[in-house]
């Protein structure tokens, strides 16, 4: 059977710092609150940037790392919330700024877990059909729907991009995907389009909707932790592996707090998460990517380790994915 | 015990001392911010299999027990 595996990665991040203290001169906050309740210390938000080129950025780097054209690419998935426009799309923008002419184009929207639901996408597109060459890139400017005068919410997310690029090959790269959704809790982490207005209603009929992010920490933290346990041991389940045979679990970068209480619960060392959040926030789709970019740009895997993403976010949705590092 | 299964949930989630946990601790007493009782919260939910719906009512350890004891 055809096997799959990531052949290369990039990532890009606005030059733009933008520190707790900076945050702190515009909302009623502090460096120590923020810190002791998310671990984030900066975030990188755009200077006007916005999520096609980032995420054109990023896939430049990833078909640089992967060593092939961008002629060669099958198809370019995007995994964003936070699109240039609704219509064209991110990846068709990115098509059209790479010069990708061969390829076929498309978003996905899954919030946080976007990321994960497009590999799986993606690698089935490769197992199933004549494909060799997918670029998945996961982009967000979240800076444009958070409200700046919410110190609840505005502290935690941050813009940048991630990619991969993935490859049809004979040596097994990604291996179980986990992926779910939840769409009865939808309200718990919301961010509306736009209402409903044309000529046959009434302007009072009209329901009062912004497009700020809005959430509900304590039944997303619930969720969260929750989903980020259960798939990680359904992943080892069928994988037949446990997690001392795991080299590193790269999960979304959402808060820190999050993550640790999921690493008591599975019982398992903090060290084993790569966290980077201290620097980024939270870059919803783009986090597991700029994540894994920087493991490997780091050269801390080594061929035939085993990597477990795991992802959560709105919608609900839920997802992870044990993959076999073979580059 | 309702109350030494509580004290046992906060003392492991928050490595406080056993002795610091009476019924009239509050969680302010304790330092608690609002994600350390997210995480009481769950572990009460879970070790008592009852659901929580309003987390901020509960302001000490009193609370908290006398809300799993109405809900057994």
């Amino acid at each position: 059977m055809k096997e799959v595996y990531i052949s290369g990665t990039g990532k890009y991040l606005p030059e733009n710092i933008v520190t707790n203290d900076d945050l702190a001169k515009i909302v009623d906050t502090s460096d120590e609150w923020i810190t002791t309740r998310t671990g984030i210390k900066e975030r990188r938000i755009s200077s006007g940037e916005d999520t096609s080129l980032m995420a054109t950025y990023a896939a430049k780097l990833a078909l640089e790392n992967a060593g092939i054209s961008a002629e060669e690419l099958d198809f370019i998935i995007v995994a964003t919330t936070t699109p240039d426009n609704f219509t064209p799309s991110t990846a068709c923008l990115v098509q059209s700024n790479l010069g990708a002419a061969k390829a076929a184009a498309f978003d996905i929207n899954a919030a946080c877990t976007g990321f994960i639901y497009a590999l799986n996408v993606a690698t089935h597109l490769l197992k199933s059909g004549p494909y060799k060459h997918i670029l998945v890139i996961g982009a967000e400017t979240l800076s444009k729907i958070v409200n700046w005068k919410d110190r609840n919410t505005c502290v935690l997310f941050g813009d940048g991009a991630g990619a991969i690029v993935l490859s049809a090959s004979m040596k097994k790269g990604v291996g179980t995907i986990i992926l779910g959704s939840d769409g009865q809790k939808g309200e718990v982490l919301q961010s509306h389009a736009l209402p409903v207005i044309n000529p046959f209603i009434k302007t009072n009929d009209l329901q009062d909707k912004n497009h700020y992010v809005a959430m509900d920490g304590r039944e997303v933290f619930k969720f969260a932790t929750g989903v980020m346990v259960d798939s990680i041991e359904k992943l080892l389940q069928r994988e037949e592996i446990n997690l001392s045979e795991v080299k590193y679990i790269v999960p979304h970068q959402a808060n820190f707090r999050i993550i640790d209480y999921a690493a008591k619960k599975l019982d398992v060392d903090i060290n084993k998460f790569y966290v980077n959040l201290d620097k980024y926030g939270n870059t919803s789709s783009a986090s597991i990517p700029i994540a894994l970019d920087e493991l490997n740009k780091k050269g801390l895997l080594n061929k035939n380790d085993n990597v477990i993403m795991v992802g959560f976010g709105g919608g609900l949705t839920f997802g992870a994915a044990l993959v076999k590092w073979q580059k | 015990m309702v109350f030494e299964k509580v004290k046992e949930i906060i003392v492991d989630q928050l490595g406080v001392d056993e002795e610091e946990i009476t019924l009239e601790t509050t969680f302010e007493d304790l330092g608690v911010d609002s994600l350390d009782l997210f995480q009481i919260v769950i572990e009460i939910e879970e070790s008592f299999n009852i659901k929580i719906e309003n987390a901020e009512d509960i302001k000490c350890v009193k609370d908290a027990v006398e809300f799993i004891e109405a809900q057994k």
